[in-house]
């Protein structure tokens, strides 16, 4: 199947990402270009297979219940986490108004 | 005095502990090396600070009777690894000026092994490319050229494309590399050099940059096989920050290689003999069984029927993938924000993420969210993991009648900058015998086999069964040992 313009714009907003007319026009060819190619799986039987989850066999741990057991990933960073924020306020996490 | 640049990692380890150099002189070599190659562009940051600091350490512990197991080797870091207190960026605009108050757990290991860090490497932006063009830092040059005279600039690989530039180019002795679909191995082949991707979960994601995450691994790249198996041993490990690490001891890879493979069986998969490839490819490929018989492995035809699905699988995958780990990037933690005059919160968002983003990035991103979005996602995402369960089942049954298979690391040698870079799906297609072994989380490492008639190298490929890295090691130490490979790029930079 193939999209069109307007499929292009609201896959661009589910992606959050603008993008102009100009653009759209050309991801258009782009996208069909690769979703024409794998449309190809669609060839292949896959009765009974089940969808890939995990590549090498593992298993899920749980971590010890312990407050902060491991420094790096644990509380009491506020200083590193905002470190990088484009504009952090009064030890928050800055965004534009969100509520009128 | 020999040109300490041209030792590997083994050689500036033994030469350091035995008192036949310093390593700060070691550092300062690499260092000046790093400088005077600006033309390659394959460092982002350089860190010569770095290098020497873990240098004059090295010294000390030589002198204290402390030496630890990588102490005097100064290695390059892809810029994808987190490095606390120096830039990394994933190559992109969305991270420019981002630095990390944290380590990477791989990286923090090669530093507690006692490596020093020339700096951080060029990469495909967020490791989504297959030649370095797609760095929002622009492109790494690879030091090699076609022997027609010309004086095309070619492509270095990727994603790793400043990892496999600056170890050919003598800048480093070893970098990390990360491989999701290839980006170990095909620039690793593009330049004459060795690289292996670990088993799925051998070492820790931890502090990577996330792209597709049931497929990213992080592994090394040098120019021998020792080397490769030396830098694994200190990269890999149980992390426990890492849902999917495996709980398991490392292996002593160094000690265990050899290349004697009599009693071993190597398989040869039929579906990647591709009509109308390049005849060099194929010339390389039976050349390398030829030295594998002669290391004593059996050789036997192998099918892994459904390859030619891989790649669309692949393409469906590890979009998915990235669309969903890239919604991370919203002008509000961290990284770039765009905030248009009066612009809302929804606005920012999309305006951080247009400019933030280039074009490989979003076309991957749209697709992504495309195949995921409602009354899609069975056509493509499901069907896509069903079929690599597929592929996951052919290496299974393949490997009950061989130990490992041998193949080339790509369809082609190095090309030209631009060559590819107008039709993606061509780009993609370069991946193709590099893919089936990421989708199978399988261990496979490319070894430098031989010129072609441009006079440019191409790479065998080695893929084995998952935890078995040793006997992909071997494999690799054999076809060395025979290729008897020691071209390298005539200095230009």
């Amino acid at each position: 199947m193939s999209i069109d313009q307007a499929t292009v714009r609201k896959i661009a907003s589910l992606a959050r990402i603008a993008i102009s007319d100009a653009e759209a026009a050309a991801m258009e060819g782009e996208l069909n270009g690769i979703l024409g190619w794998v449309e190809q799986l669609g060839e292949v039987d896959v009765t009974g297979v089940e969808p890939m989850t995990a590549v090498i066999p593992n298993h899920l741990r749980l971590r010890d219940d312990v407050v902060d057991a491991d420094p790096l990933t644990g509380g009491n960073r506020r200083d590193d986490v905002l470190a990088n924020a484009p504009a952090p306020q009064h030890g928050f996490f800055g965004v534009p108004k969100v509520i009128e | 005095m020999t040109d300490l640049t041209n030792l590997t990692v083994a050689q500036i380890r033994d030469g350091h502990r035995a008192g036949d150099f310093s390593a700060v002189e070691v550092a300062e070599a690499f260092n000046a090396n790093v400088a005077g190659a600006k033309a390659l562009n394959a460092f982002i940051v350089e860190t010569p600070e770095h290098a020497l600091a873990a240098a004059k350490a090295a010294d000390a512990d030589r002198s204290a009777g402390t030496l630890k197991p990588l102490s005097g080797v100064p290695i390059g870091m892809k810029d994808l690894f987190a490095t606390n207190g120096v830039q990394t960026t994933a190559a992109s605009h969305m991270l420019e000026g981002f630095v990390p108050r944290y380590e990477s757990t791989v990286s923090a290991k090669l530093w507690d092994a006692g490596c020093g860090m020339l700096g951080k490497l060029n990469l495909d932006q967020f490791a989504m490319g297959s030649s370095n063009e797609t760095s929002y830092f622009g492109n790494v040059i690879s030091p090699w050229k076609r022997n027609d005279g010309g004086n095309a600039a070619l492509a270095p690989g990727g994603s790793s494309g400043g990892s496999s530039s600056a170890i050919a180019a003598r800048l480093c002795p070893a970098a990390t590399g990360t491989d999701t679909g290839g980006s170990i191995r095909q620039p690793a082949a593009f330049v004459g050099i060795s690289g292996i991707k670990p088993t799925y979960g051998r070492c820790s994601r931890w502090g990577i940059v996330a792209f597709a995450s049931s497929l990213d691994q992080a592994g090394p790249m040098a120019r021998d096989v020792m080397d490769c198996a030396i830098m694994l041993e200190n990269m890999a490990g149980f992390d426990p920050k890492d849902a999917t690490s495996l709980d398991m001891a490392v292996p002593n890879w160094e000690a265990a290689l050899s290349s004697d493979l009599k009693g071993k069986k190597v398989g040869i998969p039929k579906e990647y003999r591709l009509e109308g490839i390049d005849p060099d490819i194929d010339a390389m490929w039976d050349a390398g069984i030829a030295m594998l018989k002669d290391a004593g492995a059996e050789v036997v035809e192998i099918s892994l029927p459904h390859t030619k699905y891989a790649l669309p699988a692949y393409y469906i995958i590890a979009p998915a993938e990235a669309s969903s780990n890239l919604a991370r990037y919203d002008g509000v933690r961290y990284g770039l924000r765009d905030l248009p005059q009066g612009a809302g919160l929804q606005d920012m968002y999309a305006a951080t993420r247009a400019d933030g983003f280039g074009p490989e990035v979003k076309r991957r991103i749209m697709i992504g969210t495309y195949v995921l979005s409602a009354g899609f996602y069975d056509a493509y995402y499901t069907q896509a993991q069903k079929v690599r369960t597929l592929i996951a089942r052919d290496f299974e049954q393949a490997f009950a009648s061989c130990d490992v298979i041998l193949a080339p690391t790509a369809p082609s040698a190095a090309f030209g900058l631009g060559e590819k870079t107008a039709d993606p799906l061509s780009m993609y297609l370069n991946d193709v015998f590099a893919v089936p072994a990421s989708l199978a989380g399988l261990p496979a490492m490319s070894v430098p086999a031989a010129l072609n008639r441009e006079g440019l190298p191409l790479g065998l490929q080695i893929i084995g069964k998952a935890f078995d890295e040793q006997g992909v090691l071997n494999a690799g130490l054999a076809i060395e040992e025979r290729a008897g490979f020691n071209a390298r790029a005539e200095k230009w930079w």
